[in-house]
């Protein structure tokens, strides 16, 4: 055996050597790789087909249809799957520590709690970020390539358009911190895969069949039908802004609340 | 140095652990000793700080582990699961932990080949067997090079040539001046590894002593005895106190009385002795009568100390 590391530094573990040390661990998972390839795949494959379908049926839509028609949304349709991929991808951060037992390792080396949920936040964040903007930019591009020529189509530089594409990469990575809280709250990989998928994914049309509109708050309703369009969908719903903020308010939630959990609960 | 101070643990009606104190020592392997289910892995959790104690507490170094500014580099830990993601692979697994901490990576390497998975080290975790998975859990526990030691069940799962390679790990890591606390429910293996023992049973402290005293302290010290004069031998032992049996082949089974004072007897009278052995399984026993009260789990039909393993996974007894 050596004595290389015998002599112990002064000070203290810190921010910096945890967040290195998540990012490892994000990085060299599969099951996450594979759900933010998915994301990507699956987004973009949603959009091409869409924007395929209206470019195609462009000449024989209904005057009605063509007032409404959002050239942006219809490549951005992906959106209806994304919000699975991507939060698993979140859900799996945390909750697959738990899952394998890796977060007695975790708590061994670094047993303030609390910093583990925010560098893991943190890390998750910058990928989810990437991911998602990566697979809304490319998913925008492809679909006005297939609209153009044949449907209307947007452009970046039009207004409201850069705000649904950038918000809508950024709304992912929103959804993506929310899975991580679900994880660090219910722990367990399958429970809290099937927790958030209710509430992100199932909720909506739960909210729908209620009078007063409160489908406008469910995190699905607010993406595809607001943040991801150039005007809300219907007058009720909030604008992207608010649905970002709403969306922040619900992760923050989440964090919180696991946070709260993580730090008091045995390991 | 670790110190544990009364430490309680109660899960539901379940009183884990009971009121615990005892201490690891620097340069020596302490032996963790008792039967299964008598709240061993948990003691091990709260000296983590993975669980929080009910009562009591404890220290590592003068700290609560969660005070330490650098735990790996003060305390290595191997726990009772697995406690790493199957998906990662050993090496990243480790440099995970090693960044934690702001060890160098040349550690990782070391520690690899110290526990002989250098050549596995990019396969996933999940493809090991549970001997690997050992190895690699002590891998995690080298890595910061601590001066203590916390190693659940070190040997489950290795094959012998694993098992002489923790024993013979765990005893140079005390001559290099560590601390180690090993926990088992196998007394014979910690009869070859430890210096001192700290037993519980229903999660009390039940003692705290050394092998050799826990050895003298055994109420049935069994030696065995083959002299051509077993008739006249057998007779002067029973006239100085002594216990016998006929044992199979014309050999005699002395108790309550040493090794020592049978040879000087039999040298006295001039009778020759051709074996005098004492039994290895009297620290068995020993250890069977400290924790007879406190075993959780029994086999129903192994109530004969002398033939039960403590501590085997059996049905479950009702509370007395």
């Amino acid at each position: 055996m050596t004595t290389s590391a015998t002599r112990i530094p002064p000070g203290h573990y810190n921010a910096v050597n945890v967040l290195r040390s998540e990012w490892t661990k994000l990085r060299s998972v599969r099951s996450i790789r594979w759900a933010l390839a998915a994301l990507v795949a699956g987004t973009v494959a949603l959009g091409i087909t869409d924007s395929l379908v209206e470019a195609s049926g462009w000449a024989h839509s209904p005057a009605a249809d063509r007032v409404t028609f959002d050239p942006t949304n219809i490549s951005l349709a992906g959106l209806a799957f994304a919000p699975l991929a991507i939060g698993i991808a979140g859900v799996l951060v945390m909750s697959g520590e738990y899952t394998s037992g890796m977060i007695r390792s975790t708590f061994a080396a670094v047993p303030r709690r609390q910093l583990v949920l925010a560098a893991k936040a943190a890390v998750l964040a910058a990928v989810a970020l990437t991911a998602g903007e990566l697979t809304m930019f490319t998913s925008f591009l492809a679909g006005q390539a297939i609209l153009s020529g044949r449907a209307p189509h947007a452009a970046l530089g039009e207004p409201g358009v850069l705000r649904a594409v950038a918000l809508s990469g950024a709304y992912l990575a929103l959804l993506a911190l929310f899975g991580l809280g679900l994880g660090a709250i219910i722990r367990r990989s399958a429970g809290a895969i099937a927790a958030y998928a209710g509430l992100a994914l199932v909720l909506p049309y739960i909210l729908l069949a209620l009078p007063g509109n409160l489908a406008r708050f469910a995190p699905e309703t607010m993406l595809a039908s607001s943040v991801a369009a150039v005007r809300p969908r219907a007058h009720y719903l909030p604008p992207g802004w608010e649905g970002l903020a709403l969306m922040a308010l619900y992760a923050a939630i989440a964090l919180w609340l696991g946070g709260l959990l993580f730090g008091r609960r045995d390991a | 140095m670790i110190e544990a101070r009364g430490l309680t643990k109660r899960y539901g009606s379940t009183l884990a652990v009971d009121d615990l104190s005892f201490s690891v020592c620097p340069g020596a392997v302490t032996g963790f000793l008792g039967p299964n289910g008598s709240g061993k892995s948990t003691t091990m959790r709260l000296l983590l700080g993975l669980d929080t104690p009910d009562a009591g507490e404890a220290r590592i170094n003068g700290r609560p582990y969660g005070k330490l500014p650098w735990p790996l580099r003060e305390v290595g830990a191997l726990l009772e699961a697995r406690a790493f993601h199957p998906g990662r692979s050993a090496y990243d697994h480790l440099l995970a932990l090693a960044q934690a901490n702001d060890l160098p990576r040349s550690r990782i390497d070391e520690v690899l080949d110290a526990v002989g998975l250098a050549g596995v080290a990019r396969k996933r975790a999940g493809t090991f067997s549970l001997g690997m998975g050992q190895r690699l859990g002590i891998a995690a526990a080298l890595l910061g090079d601590p001066w203590l030691l916390l190693l659940d069940e070190p040997v489950n799962g290795l094959d012998p040539d694993g098992i002489v390679w923790v024993r013979n790990l765990l005893r140079s890591l005390a001559a290099q001046g560590r601390g180690v606390l090993v926990s088992s429910h196998l007394i014979s293996e910690m009869a070859l590894t430890a210096d001192r023992l700290v037993v519980i049973g229903r999660g009390r402290l039940i003692a705290e002593t050394s092998v050799a005293d826990l050895v003298a302290r055994s109420p049935k010290r069994r030696v065995l005895v083959r002299s051509p004069g077993a008739r006249t031998l057998a007779s002067l032992l029973r006239e100085a106190g002594a216990q016998v049996e006929q044992a199979t082949g014309g050999a005699l089974m002395v108790e309550e009385i040493s090794p020592q004072l049978i040879a000087d007897i039999a040298a006295s009278h001039q009778l020759a002795v051709h074996e005098l052995t004492p039994q290895g399984a009297s620290l068995e026993e020993a250890f069977m009568d400290l924790t007879r009260d406190s075993v959780e789990y029994r086999d129903a039909t192994a109530q004969d100390p002398g033939h039960a393993i403590p501590g085997k996974p059996g049905t479950k007894e009702t509370q007395p």
